[in-house]
């Protein structure tokens, strides 16, 4: 069975949710990356997901944009973000990484060559936002010779037939952007938020990760009592931004965050 | 050129052409581009529709733009004659406007009360602001800051009209960065606002209605040459920067075999120096804003900065059916550089006392190459996409003039 298939039923059978982060990979160094996604996974993250840096993220607010610029300021490339799941796996081989970006890195390595590498690196799956699943008839069978799931998003704005569409396209799960707006806008509802996770379990099979305003332990509870699994990044991103010469104090802060809403989430 | 594909069958139903195009976005606007991709598929046959776009196009616009002989210049150049489409008499100045009186009709029907555009010199911004300010519509416009920098005469244009102008400081501060915050913009705000796109790229439906809108140019111009010149061109040249005014001016020739194209991309600092803006001269296919199409990219598939003196063509991607275009050859995409296009700039001025938008010099630049190696009984059809009012502090601030 797959990482991501089977934390997710190990995690039904404990009736708790899964608690994914996202960090831009090489943000604010090359350095950081690799001991944040130890320490994540220690303060109760479930499944990891890496942003590989894109100079054009044209779904992100400004606080995953600046991650990415600083990423790529000092040459991050996903030939580097791969070397980083690889040695993240000397230590973890449980823990599911996800790969989180734009379509065109990906394309300028080439589909079999990326998924090759990713998936000998220890990828698990890759969700790239600006693909959505009419485009990707072309890489799904390369990313599934490879093992790799294709994680595609919901929107408040998707249709019906659109949810069971994205429902058989993907795997692994399935992330429901909470609201209209770029990544760290401004906050939930989580009353909405329920009713539309109501409509896609009734749609598609796979677990629901949520993500867009979720900010602290309050609204990861919030949102973990009605999904699968709740997904925090421009909130941790934020910690980098802070501390960008301080490893230390970012991976203290990130940690201190993440395990207040593990604790939350499993009250 | 092996086969020659049926072009008015492109793109097909999910807007590509061959592997250029589709539909890249995420999921949040995926509903709205169906919605549009509909609502354009119901109306652009509907006739009260063709006859609303006529109607502003010969009342508003001031259609058809004229097919003007260059005489003077023909004749200093030795070769062939050429002919000037004169979208820089347009309202407003460039062919911009066909496609915001288009996109505009279209957001009447669907009932959106705020339109938003990203613009490069400025020209797009301001026919925006024009029909938003007519139809009584909210109007915001993305410019990146560099552009409103070098382009302050079309932002206050822009805000005599009553639209905001939206500086964008990320990335590199021109075109794709307006259009990466447009995209954002319209990604929080789909409900009650169209997003207008000044070019022929994005995700489908917008390549095919935006030249669908502009081809008004080429049809005009061919018949104006059967009429003016008793036959066809034998070559048209057009700029390309998303490359609306070239595909406008193309497409309605596409199927006249005898018709040579040739799209003329910038080439900044040049080519060989790696500082310009010419994709499909020196770039390759990858995934940006919606849609498949040459890139400006490195190693990594991250976009690289462009350069060009001409804030409209100052982009590192192109139009889709450009993309297809070119590895089809029926167009010819070739380049100029900032000083050969400053140079034409000033001999149109001072031999036709007409004085083009920097953009368009670009065209003007590879056509003074290409008439002298024709005939005299051989005719060029130059779209002159916009006037260079706009650029006249540009070209002062060269000559190292001051205001």
């Amino acid at each position: 069975m797959r990482r991501i298939e089977s934390c997710f039923q190990r995690l039904a059978e404990q009736k708790r949710k899964a608690l994914i982060p996202f960090v831009t990979a090489g943000d604010s160094s090359k350095e950081v990356t690799v001991p944040l996604m130890h320490a994540m996974v220690e303060a109760g993250a479930d499944i990891i997901e890496l942003g590989v840096p894109f100079s054009d993220p044209m779904a992100d607010g400004p606080v995953i944009q600046k991650a990415c610029e600083r990423a790529l300021a000092h040459g991050t490339s996903t030939h580097d973000v791969l070397a980083m799941v690889k040695e993240f796996r000397e230590r973890d081989t449980q823990t599911p990484v996800v790969l989180m970006g734009y379509l065109n890195p990906v394309e300028a390595l080439g589909y079999e060559s990326f998924a090759k590498a990713a998936s000998q690196a220890g990828v698990d799956g890759i969700l790239l936002v600006d693909l959505p699943p009419e485009e990707a008839l072309e890489i799904k069978p390369v990313m599934d010779a490879h093992e790799l799931d294709m994680i595609f998003l919901v929107a408040p704005t998707t249709s019906d037939a659109r949810i069971k569409l994205i429902g058989k396209a993907g795997s692994g799960y399935l992330y429901y952007v909470s609201l209209k707006g770029v990544t760290g806008s401004a906050s939930l509802n989580v009353d909405e938020v329920a009713g539309r996770v109501e409509t896609i379990r009734n749609l598609a099979q796979l677990p629901i990760g949520v993500g867009f305003g979720i900010k602290d332990a309050e609204s990861a509870q919030a949102v973990s009592r009605v999904s699968d699994g709740v997904v925090v990044g421009s909130a941790l991103v934020n910690q980098i931004a802070a501390n960008p010469d301080n490893p230390g104090a970012i991976n203290k802060a990130i940690s201190d965050i993440l395990a207040a809403m593990r604790n939350a989430m499993d009250q | 050129m092996s086969e020659r594909p049926d072009f008015s069958a492109f793109p097909d139903a999910r807007g590509h052409f061959g592997q250029f195009g589709g539909c890249f976005v995420s999921e949040t606007l995926m509903g709205a581009l169906d919605d549009l991709a509909a609502m354009y598929e119901r109306l652009k046959d509907d006739p009260q529709f063709r006859a609303d776009f006529d109607y502003d196009l010969a009342h508003y616009v001031g259609r058809p733009s004229p097919l003007y002989l260059a005489e003077r210049w023909s004749k200093q150049l030795g070769g062939a004659k050429i002919w000037l489409k004169r979208e820089d008499l347009n309202h407003t100045g460039a062919h911009k406007v066909n496609n915001t009186i288009g996109q505009a009709l279209l957001a009447k029907h669907m009932g959106k009360p705020r339109v938003i555009a990203e613009t490069g010199a400025g020209q797009h911004g301001v026919a925006t602001a024009t029909v938003a300010a007519r139809l009584g519509l909210e109007c915001q416009v993305y410019m990146g800051a560099e552009d409103v920098e070098r382009q302050k005469l079309n932002v206050y244009r822009m805000r005599l009209l009553g639209a905001e102008v939206i500086p964008v400081t990320s990335g590199s501060k021109t075109l794709k960065d307006a259009m990466n915050e447009a995209m954002r913009d319209w990604v929080t705000n789909v409900d009650d606002t169209f997003y207008i796109i000044g070019t022929v790229a994005g995700p489908h439906p917008y390549p095919l209605l935006v030249r669908d809108f502009q081809c008004v140019i080429g049809r005009e111009a061919r018949e104006q040459s059967l009429k003016q010149a008793g036959k066809l061109p034998d070559a048209l040249v057009a700029c390309v920067g998303g490359g609306s005014n070239a595909i406008g001016l193309f497409h309605p020739f596409l199927n006249d075999d005898g018709v040579a194209m040739y799209g003329v991309e910038a080439a900044g600092d040049g080519i060989e120096t790696g500082r310009h803006a010419a994709p499909l001269s020196a770039g390759r296919p990858g995934v940006l804003h919606g849609n498949r199409t040459y890139l400006m990219e490195d190693d990594n598939g991250q976009i690289i900065e462009t350069h060009s003196v001409s804030a409209g063509l100052d982009y590192p991607g192109v139009g889709p059916e450009h993309s297809w275009l070119k590895d089809l050859g029926r167009v010819k995409y070739v380049s100029a550089d900032d000083k050969e296009a400053l140079s034409a700039f000033r001999e149109l001025t001072q031999v036709e006392g007409i004085m083009p938008a920097l953009e368009s010099a670009h065209a003007l630049a590879y056509a003074r190459k290409l008439a002298p190696t024709m005939s005299p009984d051989q005719d060029i059809v130059i779209n002159l996409s916009g006037r260079g009012d706009k650029d006249i502090l540009t070209v002062a601030a060269i000559d190292g003039i001051e205001f």
